[in-house]
């Protein structure tokens, strides 16, 4: 297993946001789908956005998805900033809900449409957090 | 639908040591409010309403109020982000109406640059999902829209360019802005990329800044100041908190507000003479060029790039030069705003749009999270 790693933070997390990082350090990406509408939701919250029902029940996503949009950023604040750019994108989960989070592939490799699959890099010591490369790499 | 005014601007002022590092931001917001005070025969004991935002003060209606010596019947420190001035003018509209204060204060302070900050949201709560992730906000929203955009209209680099330019041909008007010296599309596309496609002078200034504006019911207005400015709507709306919760990456809330307030206005965009748009990116003025409905969507990149917005050209834009090129101290609403007051009022100078008598003025909020519009008219105009 290729140890992904890259200089982010450990967030403060309440509720259904520590849930869904505690999954993450399992290795589990997870969204909520909607028992009333079906409709996936991300990120995870007590009623559906949707229709409106207390019915939001978690579930593992696939992992794979596509880049919605993205950007190549050189700019960071202190606590981020390794001197090199990294890829920041908008990922759109096959379910229909869309996340931020690091594309880990060069940046001049990424585009809009690419296919990608989710895997868990350390943000911090010890800390998983969902990232995605290229789909159809070798884990 | 509006066939008489909501409200009156009846004072207007930037605060005079905005640049001088001297005043805190609540003292600059004090500052602001007594000159724009001393336009009218108002002291502070006459204004019973309150109204700011702020990135520094967690009630900052207090704050205002303790500087001034003020203690308001109405209190209101809705928060939407940099738009959230332009909102204030209906909540104080409505608050007026309903017999809640007479006269109320909206003002804004800040010291960004004095505090050393660059390019930085200092706003935000962390977002959990997506703090781990080093995101420079606001810069990295508004490039994943330039992404899309580009993605799906070919909208180009020296298209948004052309919104930079044009800014700073409005400034080269202004004695009062940083810089005056011509800028081209190739010095915008040479400067240093800060978010892709997003370069350097694709981002606004950061700047300290201070503004206030008194307002009352429209009836009073006559009585209070020579030259007041009024307000024909206001509306306000937001879609989403998290970048990735934006339903449209090419689209902005201006397509849902600048309709709604032309429309209440009683006026198109033909019968409005000049416009101060939110420009925090150059890519947030091409959203809103489309949104607004200067253009169809997608054509925003050409549009700009046909000089309309320059000085002389048929969409007069950000007169002052903006945030681009004049000023942003971090929210911009305030400084929008007090550019249309100035146009409306016939004091813009060398900038000035020749009888302006009629402004339509777009906050944001955010990465284009929220937005707010107003029209505004001199005295003696009205919605055709």
């Amino acid at each position: 297993m290729t140890l992904r790693a890259f200089r982010g933070a450990r967030p403060t997390a309440r509720g259904e946001e520590a849930t869904f990082f505690a999954r993450c350090q399992e290795e589990r990406l997870c969204l909520q789908r909607c028992g009333a509408c079906t409709r996936a939701v991300f990120y995870p919250r007590a009623v559906c956005p949707h229709c409106g029902a207390q019915a939001l029940a978690w579930e593992d996503a696939s992992g794979r998805g596509g880049v919605h949009t993205f950007t190549v950023q050189h700019r960071f604040t202190p606590e981020f900033d390794t001197g090199e750019p990294a890829v920041l994108a908008i990922i759109a989960l096959e379910e229909g809900v869309r996340m931020l989070a690091r594309v880990l592939e060069p940046p001049d490799q990424v585009a809009v449409g690419m296919p990608v699959e989710v895997r868990f890099a350390e943000a911090s010591e010890g800390f998983k957090v969902p990232v995605f490369v290229r789909a159809g790499v070798a884990p | 639908m509006s066939r008489n005014p909501l409200l009156a601007i009846v004072g207007a002022a930037e605060a005079p040591s905005q640049d001088l590092g001297t005043l805190s931001p609540a003292s600059l917001m004090a500052e602001a409010t007594a000159v724009a005070l001393a336009q009218t025969p108002l002291r502070p004991r006459d204004v019973d309403g309150l109204l700011s935002a702020s990135s520094y003060y967690y009630m900052p209606t207090l704050t205002l109020g303790e500087h001034l010596g003020i203690r308001p019947t109405f209190s209101d420190s809705t928060t939407i982000g940099g738009d959230s001035f332009v909102a204030h003018l209906g909540h104080a509209a409505a608050a007026i109406a309903a017999g809640r204060c007479t006269t109320a204060l909206i003002a804004y302070g800040s010291t960004q640059r004095s505090d050393g900050r660059r390019l930085v949201h200092s706003m935000s709560e962390p977002l959990a999902y997506e703090a781990p992730y080093g995101a420079l906000w606001p810069v990295a929203g508004f490039a994943f829209m330039a992404q899309r955009h580009m993605h799906e209209y070919g909208t180009t680099s020296a298209q948004l360019a052309e919104v930079a330019v044009a800014a700073r041909e409005w400034a080269r008007l202004n004695p009062a802005a940083p810089r005056r010296d011509p800028l081209t599309v190739d010095d915008v596309l040479a400067s240093p990329m800060i978010s892709s496609p997003l370069h350097r002078y694709d981002c606004c200034l950061v700047t300290d800044g201070g503004g206030a504006l008194v307002v009352t019911a429209p009836d009073r207005a006559a009585d209070l100041c020579e030259r007041p400015v009024y307000v024909w709507s206001v509306t306000e709306g937001h879609r989403n908190r998290h970048v990735s919760a934006m339903p449209d990456f090419t689209e902005s809330p201006a397509a849902d507000t600048g309709p709604r307030a032309l429309r209440e206005a009683g006026v198109d965009l033909a019968g409005i003479d000049v416009f101060q748009l939110y420009d925090a990116f150059t890519i947030a003025v091409v959203l809103m060029l489309e949104d607004l409905g200067f253009c169809p969507k997608g054509d925003g990149g050409p549009f700009a790039a046909e000089g309309v917005l320059r000085p002389g050209g048929k969409v007069p834009l950000n007169t002052s030069g903006g945030g681009l090129s004049y000023r942003h101290p971090g929210m911009l609403g305030m400084v929008l705003l007090l550019e249309a007051v100035a146009q409306l009022r016939g004091e813009a100078d060398a900038r000035q749009v020749p009888g302006a008598a009629s402004a339509l003025v777009h906050g944001l909020g955010g990465v284009h999270l929220s937005g707010a519009t107003a029209v505004l008219g001199r005295a003696g105009w009205r919605p055709s």
